[in-house]
């Protein structure tokens, strides 16, 4: 388990973050200057903070205490960066096997095979990175830290660069490399899908401080902390695909509640992680009848915050788990919502987006 | 090419050879103090950007005469390299040194360009994946930097090619020895009946510093491709 245990001070920011990263995904969730790209430098050693100490067990990459501080090519991290930053002197192949070379002839080895099968690069081999497409550059980029044999793999908004069309072409090799790889990943992102969908474990961060850290439903399920603003939340439910209807939706089962889908193609009775976005719920006192939305969720309040606007986010405890609604504060007072109060929250089945289904990677 | 007679072709294999030399072994110190320059800050940085400029804003006299004093036989450091059997003065080594010397702020200034045009954050990249300074340096910064470094070399062989005044100071005008193409031009001005020879000497340097020149910027054109292809 990696702890990290940071102090730095620059230019009238002050980062102040102490957190773990177990194994699986650990996503640094924050708006942008929130202090999440500092961090990743910090342990990659790219940036040398004030004081600090980052170490896993016996393995101590920085302790400024005992005078340690780690060179870079020294840490064995695989870097995957925003902009990717191949090196367009070289071809693909090339990219691919550069961090092996260095590497210790004794550590453990990715096989060139499987990876470049893992992220579909084989027909790119051959090519410079300036003959490659966005989506195409970023996935040789995870596959050039993945050759590098890091224990741990660095990611900095690896996404944020891309389309919403490539964002939904990477956003699954991560997936495969969070169920298929053992090495631990630090994630940094700003958006809720991406935590939703990766997360095994989610370090909340604003104005340079860790603010939370639990799990992707319990950090997003949390009205009090929204580190992406009340318009990114949304709470992650779990569940398992139930059935494919020849309508074309797919039924998933949360908790033994029935929750219809556009379909997802995934085998009957694998694990989905669902975000609902907050501002797509709808929410009723009485269970609505003749309505189009198919999906009714009978919760009860949990938990309402109401911020400076006219807006309130409700927190409603529902058998197949935490949901948010986003709705205004008047319509809170006009149901009479409270803790504790019986709800349904209606969620139209098309609005769920596809960016927020997620195969895999365990209970969110 | 028969029409060259042989003292003509003397001072054509004289230049070709003291240039080829002067722009080889300055080669390397002009990457490293290039990179210097462009990439570390130390105490002292602006005043050695400033010794490096100097032989391109002398007079090539005053340099081939501070060459004189520093590496002839009774200076400082000429002396000391006598003893170990490395002569300049009067030799073909003192014209290379001096051709070096005269090109070198022009070889360090095209490969300081073309180093610092190179991304820090490939760089470092370079690093995160295991690669020592050594090793980035080898296999990011300088393949990067290499049509630049290419340019660099040839700029600094045709000014190597036409180096006169500190030549002629330095290690004045010996047929055979220190009679590069410039100092044998001048030498044949001086005798009546020797203009058909200097032309010759002329039409030769023009081609050879005419193909230098296309030669770099057809480089460096690769170069700017290259950046903006990226």
């Amino acid at each position: 388990m990696l702890e990290v245990d940071l102090h730095h001070s620059f230019g009238g920011f002050t980062l102040e973050a102490r957190f773990q990263a177990p194994p699986g995904v650990t996503v640094l969730f924050g708006r942008s200057g929130s202090g999440k790209t500092t961090i990743v430098n910090a342990v990659a050693g790219l940036l040398t903070p004030d004081e600090g100490r980052i170490a896993a067990g016996e393995w101590v990459l920085l302790d400024t205490a005992r005078g340690i501080r780690l060179k870079p090519h020294r840490r064995r991290l695989g870097y995957i960066f925003q902009e990717g930053r191949l090196f367009p002197h070289l071809t693909v192949r090339q990219n691919l096997g550069y961090g092996a070379w260095f590497a210790p002839k004794d550590a453990p080895r990715e096989d060139l095979g499987r990876v470049v099968e893992l992220l579909g690069v084989g027909h790119l081999l051959d090519r410079r990175p300036g003959a490659l497409s966005g989506g195409e550059k970023q996935r040789v980029a995870i596959g050039r830290a993945l050759l590098s044999s890091p224990r741990l793999i660095l990611a900095d908004e690896p996404l944020a660069a891309l389309d919403e069309a490539r964002k939904a072409e990477i956003l699954p090799y991560f997936e495969r490399l969070r169920d298929e790889v053992s090495v631990p990943i630090l994630y940094v992102s700003h958006s809720a899908s991406e935590v939703a969908r990766l997360a095994t474990t989610v370090v909340a961060l604003d104005a340079g401080k860790v603010i939370r850290q639990g799990t992707a439903s319990e950090i997003l399920g949390d009205p009090s902390v929204l580190p992406a603003g009340a318009r990114e939340a949304g709470a992650v439910l779990t569940a398992t695909v139930a059935a494919h209807h020849p309508d074309g939706l797919t039924e998933l089962s949360a908790g033994g509640t029935p929750l219809f889908l556009p379909h997802i193609a995934q085998p009957l009775g694998s694990q989905i992680r669902v975000r609902i976005a907050a501002h797509d719920v709808i929410l009723a006192r009485g269970r609505p009848e003749n309505l189009s939305a198919l999906n009714i969720l009978r919760g009860t309040v949990k938990e309402i915050r109401s911020g400076e606007g006219p807006g309130a986010i409700v927190a409603l405890d529902t058998p197949g788990g935490r949901v948010l609604a986003r709705i205004t504060r008047r319509s809170v007072a006009a149901l009479g919502l409270a803790p504790g109060v019986t709800a349904h929250a209606v969620v139209k089945t098309v609005s769920v987006a596809p960016g927020d289904i997620g195969a895999g990677g365990g209970h969110a | 090419m028969d029409w060259l007679g042989p003292e003509e072709w003397r001072a054509v294999a004289l230049s070709l050879q003291v240039s080829f030399w002067a722009t080889l072994v300055s080669l390397p110190l002009g990457v490293f103090t290039a990179y210097a320059l462009a990439r570390w800050s130390f105490p002292g940085k602006q005043l050695l950007n400033g010794i490096v400029h100097l032989p391109l804003i002398l007079p090539p006299v005053v340099t081939g005469y501070i060459l004189l004093l520093t590496f002839g036989t009774r200076g400082p450091v000429g002396s000391l390299l006598n003893e170990i059997g490395i002569v300049f003065a009067f030799r073909w080594t003192g014209a290379a040194l001096a051709a070096g010397v005269m090109a070198f702020p022009l070889m360090v200034r095209a490969i300081r360009l073309s180093i610092e045009a190179v991304d820090p954050k490939l760089e470092q990249a370079s690093a995160t994946l295991g690669a020592a300074p050594l090793w980035v340096f080898l296999t990011v910064t300088l393949p990067m930097a290499l049509p630049g470094i290419v340019a660099g070399a040839i700029l600094a062989f045709a000014k190597a090619m036409g180096e006169f005044g500190a030549t002629i100071t330095f290690v004045s005008n010996i047929p055979g020895q220190t009679r590069t193409i410039p100092s044998a031009i001048y030498a044949f001005l001086q005798v009546p009946g020797g203009e058909g020879s200097a032309m010759k000497l002329v039409l030769v340097s023009v081609t050879v510093a005419m193909s230098a020149l296309l030669v770099s910027e057809l480089i460096a054109r690769r170069v700017a491709a290259r950046v903006g292809g990226k």
